[in-house]
């Protein structure tokens, strides 16, 4: 039994601010659900061993064009997250103004990209390969989309100075975004 | 400024106001799941009779009526009322702080989770019907139309399911960054009440389970709608794929809608025979060792289903050694009650009923669990009374256990005694009298989703414990009348309630009945554990935990 | 609860059977007690005027080991239960002794249909036997089977012989059992498997050797039929 008076803090915390932890909870949510998928994917990958010959047909240089593209959106999103603990707040926006025109761009290319695809035959009912391909690689895509609503939300705030904390959420979720693609560039357009 | 009606109760995002609305909307929804198992238990009894308030029921109708029982008794009831509706509820009374981290994605979750839950009950109405394929929904019968006629019904159910799944998701974010992050001062992990650890246990477990079963919902979405193969072996694809995905998230799936039942026990117990619970460490760690061990024993669901057997042992060895962790939790609460001074309260009633029905649904649960044996038992009704005997108690007793012990809380009135007692004994007597035949029908091999057992000679001499059974359910389904009459008269004629009717310790009942927007008038802190009851050192049999030590005999008296 | 079970006529039946018997009596006892101690306890520590309830929280490893002991021994039973049930298990579904006959059995929506080998002995041969709805196999033969599906999961039940195996589209699932007593003993479907699946079921004809023997002879293969 436990009744010791003891100096107390003023508030039962981690430290952790309320909201990077609500981001963490929320990110280890999609973690488990695009885990979920790229593993279902790896195991019917290695189950069929003739999808090598229809992942030849993704394209690894629009595939790696738009690596690059989110890897620099990626790193703009850090400057800008930089620029905001600086406290240079309108830098911080236009950070974030190129980190949303990248992921346009990523979007942009991805039309060009399945417009193509699809008129070359491979579309989604071509293989359980182009199932996969389009069922992962569209689910990134709408988490992009995601990603650029919450990017302007957040920018419209900041600008007036606002909410400046939800620079560093949205970053971490666009983190997660970049990292998922990570995975997918190389399972759906490099392995072979 | 007092808010609009609209902003008071229809667009709140007060804790409070949220969990009211997602318990109404799952008792509306459980008044609906009832009426389905009322239905096809008749066709059961008296098969090929017309169902009286439903007409007569073909055999597609049965399928979509066992479906639909089964889904919306898990998704649309037992999540809302126990997760989402006491979680909203107690969390913040019971941590001391004045609401959710997060109030307007609090409000989000329950509109996501009310426009889910229209959709599957347009389901209903749909050409086609409604989902027939077994809450389990396997492919390939559920991947093409063409196998059971169900169209629309299956797109909105997979629909239905996946926005439930944010909905939780959004609150199990909300639960967790408000539990961790938002406690009164002093109140440390080891001192919070066992509801919160089994609150926050629930969250953690459906957040890192649901996931893949998402990845699975768009698989199958996609083969039904566009006529993909993810699960069609014609394709490359695998039908038991699915079974896996799905048994990944279901296995702690019953898990997360039982801890918070088992943390309803834990509450009403030592509040009851004003002891302190017995081993509430022992009960914290058994209760993370069972979540970690939930995710390694889903393919005991699918022991037979065509996995390879070599996986049967290991899987059948770690869904026998759950019965550990949960032995120790039950053996704890019973130990409680060990020189208590026991009041056997409506509440308290219930909360002994789920530990005593509860009993028999985990050793019927060992059975199962052995592989070879589930070689007979798989799909017949014994698994369907396993699981009855574990859920309905988790569920359905721990929430009436829950509402007769925080009512007083929630709308400053007490509930009538003699109408919760005659709602207990009929509950309990017609519960046992449904379910405890279908362990005997399944001994007899009874399998399970069909609409007429009489089609079947062998299982001719049984049909009288199929009668007995649907009887039983009709008795437990009136018996609830009680309840009814007992929820509304007291809400606005029982007698006042007070602050603390229960003389509880714990940070809920400090609180004005029922709390104001912002809950504590001042913001508490904490000295104790959460379950001091009857201390040696004083003559009150409790001391809550908010009070300064040394100061007695100023806690609200009722 | 045993004396449900239908009758057992399977070679590994009374295996099963004593499996179960041997965990309805381990968890029974345990039922019993816990419920008796439960039940004791409400009635001795009802609320009693004067009598106060006691401190006991239950911290130490003293009091704890009221509740650890028991649940050792639960855990003891468990994996006394999981070695009983692993060589029953191992008897059914890991092994498949050499068979005495091999039959195909394959599940649709809503029937099954079975595949005998002829007089040649050998499955997909000109002579073999096609039927739906009757399985003929001879008693105290070992026989193996194929399981495939045409549609959807279907479940290939026959609780006189304890077994069940489901039925799998895109894989053939083997097993086998051995019938100790002639007779006629029901097949149904154990998996939902649309609106069909509360009728699906099928025969099992348990014959003597001879019986089999002349049946076998007596059947049209299936290249005579069609030519008629």
């Amino acid at each position: 039994m436990s009744n010791h008076a003891q100096p107390l803090p003023a508030k039962i915390t981690t430290g952790v601010p309320t909201g990077r932890l609500g981001i963490w909870w929320f990110l280890a949510g999609e973690t488990v659900i695009f885990g979920g998928l790229i593993v279902c994917y790896v195991l019917l990958r290695l189950h069929h061993p003739e999808w090598a010959e229809h992942a030849a047909h993704t394209s690894w240089i629009v595939g790696g064009i738009n690596t690059l593209v989110l890897l620099t959106s990626s790193l703009t999103m850090v400057q800008a997250f930089k620029a905001v603990t600086e406290g240079k707040t309108q830098r911080a926006v236009g950070l974030l103004g190129v980190t949303w025109l990248l992921g346009l761009a990523f979007l942009v290319i991805k039309v060009f990209e399945y417009t193509h695809e699809i008129h070359g035959g491979y579309t989604i009912l071509a293989n359980l390969f182009w199932s996969f391909y389009y069922l992962m690689t569209g689910l990134h895509a709408l988490h992009i989309i995601g990603g650029l609503v919450a990017i302007a939300v957040v920018m419209v705030r900041a600008r007036k100075g606002k909410d400046l904390q939800r620079v560093e959420y949205v970053g971490l979720y666009w983190h997660l975004v970049d990292v998922v693609w990570i995975f997918l560039y190389p399972l759906l357009y490099i392995a072979s | 400024m007092e808010p609009s009606f609209l902003r008071k109760y229809v667009f709140s995002v007060d804790h409070k106001m949220i969990a009211k609305q997602y318990m109404i909307t799952g008792l509306v929804m459980a008044v609906l799941g009832g009426y389905l198992a009322y239905v096809f238990r008749v066709q059961l009894a008296w098969p090929g009779e017309s169902v009286p308030g439903f007409g007569p029921v073909g055999e597609n109708v049965y399928n979509a009526l066992v479906t639909m029982h089964g889904t919306i008794m898990v998704f649309w009831v037992a999540m809302p009322i126990l997760l989402a509706g006491f979680g909203n509820l107690l969390i913040p009374l019971m941590i001391g702080t004045d609401d959710m981290a997060f109030p307007r994605l609090n409000m989000v979750s329950y509109w996501t989770f009310l426009v889910s839950s229209l959709l599957l009950v347009a389901s209903f109405m749909v050409p086609g019907g409604a989902a027939a394929m077994g809450w389990t929904f396997y492919p390939p019968l559920s991947a093409r139309a063409e196998f059971t006629g169900v169209i629309w019904g299956g797109h909105l159910w997979i629909l239905a399911v996946a926005l439930e799944f944010a909905s939780m998701l959004m609150g199990g974010i909300n639960f967790l960054t408000t539990v961790v992050n938002r406690r009164a001062p002093g109140l440390t992990m080891f001192r919070l009440p066992l509801m919160i650890w089994m609150l926050i246990s629930a969250s953690v477990l459906f957040m890192f389970s649901v996931g893949p079963l998402i990845a699975g919902a768009f698989m199958l979405l996609l083969d039904r709608t566009v006529g993909t193969g993810f699960f069609m072996p014609e394709a490359g694809g695998d039908p038991l794929l699915f079974q896996h995905l799905f048994w990944f998230f279901g296995h702690p799936e019953v898990y997360v809608i039982l801890l918070p039942g088992l943390g309803v026990v834990t509450e009403v117990l030592p509040v009851s025979s004003r002891k302190t619970i017995f081993g509430y460490r022992a009960i914290v760690y058994s209760t993370i060792v069972a979540g970690l061990l939930s995710f390694v024993v889903w393919a005991h669901h699918q022991f037979i289903s065509g996995i390879n057997p070599n996986l049967a042992l290991p899987f059948s060895i770690t869904t026998i050694l759950i019965s550990v962790p949960f032995a120790v939790f039950l053996f704890c609460c019973i130990a409680t009650l060990w020189r208590g001074s026991i009041r056997f309260t409506t509440a308290m009633l219930f909360a002994i009923a789920v530990i005593a029905e509860f009993l028999l649904g985990g050793v019927t649960g060992i059975v199962n669990g052995s592989a070879a044996a589930d070689i007979y038992m798989h799909d017949t009704y014994f698994v369907v009374a396993h699981f009855h005997y574990t859920l309905f108690q988790a569920v359905i007793l721990a929430m009436f256990g829950g509402i007769y012990h925080w009512f007083p809380k929630m709308f400053g009135r007490m509930m009538n005694e003699g109408l919760g007692l005659a709602h207990f004994g009929l509950t309990i007597v017609f519960f046992n009298l449904t379910f405890l035949p279908q362990f005997a029908l399944g001994f007899r091999g009874h399998h399970r989703r069909i609409a007429n057992p009489e089609s079947f000679d062998w299982l001719a001499d049984m049909q009288g414990l199929n009668v007995l059974s649907t009887i039983g359910s009709i008795g437990l389904l009136l018996a609830q009348i009680p309840f009814v009459i007992n929820f509304f008269h007291s809400m606005f004629a029982g007698k006042q309630a007070g602050r603390n009717p229960w003389q509880a310790t714990t940070l809920e009942w400090i609180t004005p009945s029922p709390p104001g927007h912002g809950n504590f008038e001042e913001a508490p802190v904490v000295y104790r554990g959460p379950y001091v009851y009857s201390p040696p050192d004083s003559e009150k049999d409790w001391r809550p935990q908010h009070l300064p030590a040394g100061l007695e005999g100023t806690e609200t008296a009722p | 609860m045993l004396s449900w079970l239908p009758e057992n006529v399977s070679s590994y039946g009374s295996d099963m059977d004593s499996l179960l018997r041997l965990i309805l009596y381990i968890v029974g006892v345990w039922f019993v007690l816990a419920e008796v101690v439960l039940i004791g306890l409400l009635v001795v520590y009802r609320k009693k005027p004067g009598k106060r309830a006691a401190w006991v929280p239950g911290s130490n490893l003293k009091q704890l080991s009221w509740v650890l002991l028991p649940c050792v021994v639960i855990l003891g039973l468990d994996l006394a239960i999981e070695a009983a049930g692993a060589p029953v298990w191992h008897t059914i579904k890991q092994t498949l002794p050499d068979p005495d006959l091999t039959v195909r059995v394959s599940g649709k929506q809503f029937a099954w249909d079975f595949t005998h080998p002829g007089e040649d002995g050998q499955l997909d041969t000109d002579d073999d036997i096609k039927s739906e709805f009757d399985l003929y196999v001879p008693v105290d033969s070992v026989v193996q089977f194929e399981l495939v599906s045409e549609d959807v999961i279907h479940s290939f039940w026959l609780p006189h012989l304890r077994l069940k195996q489901d039925v799998v589209p895109g894989r053939s699932i083997k097993g086998w059992f051995e019938v100790t007593k002639e007779g006629i003993y029901p097949i149904a479907c154990a998996e939902l498997c649309g609106i069909g699946h509360t009728t699906m079921g099928a025969r099992l004809h348990v014959q003597s050797l001879e019986e089999h023997r002349i049946w076998v002879q007596s059947q049209e293969p299936l290249d005579e039929f069609w030519e008629e």
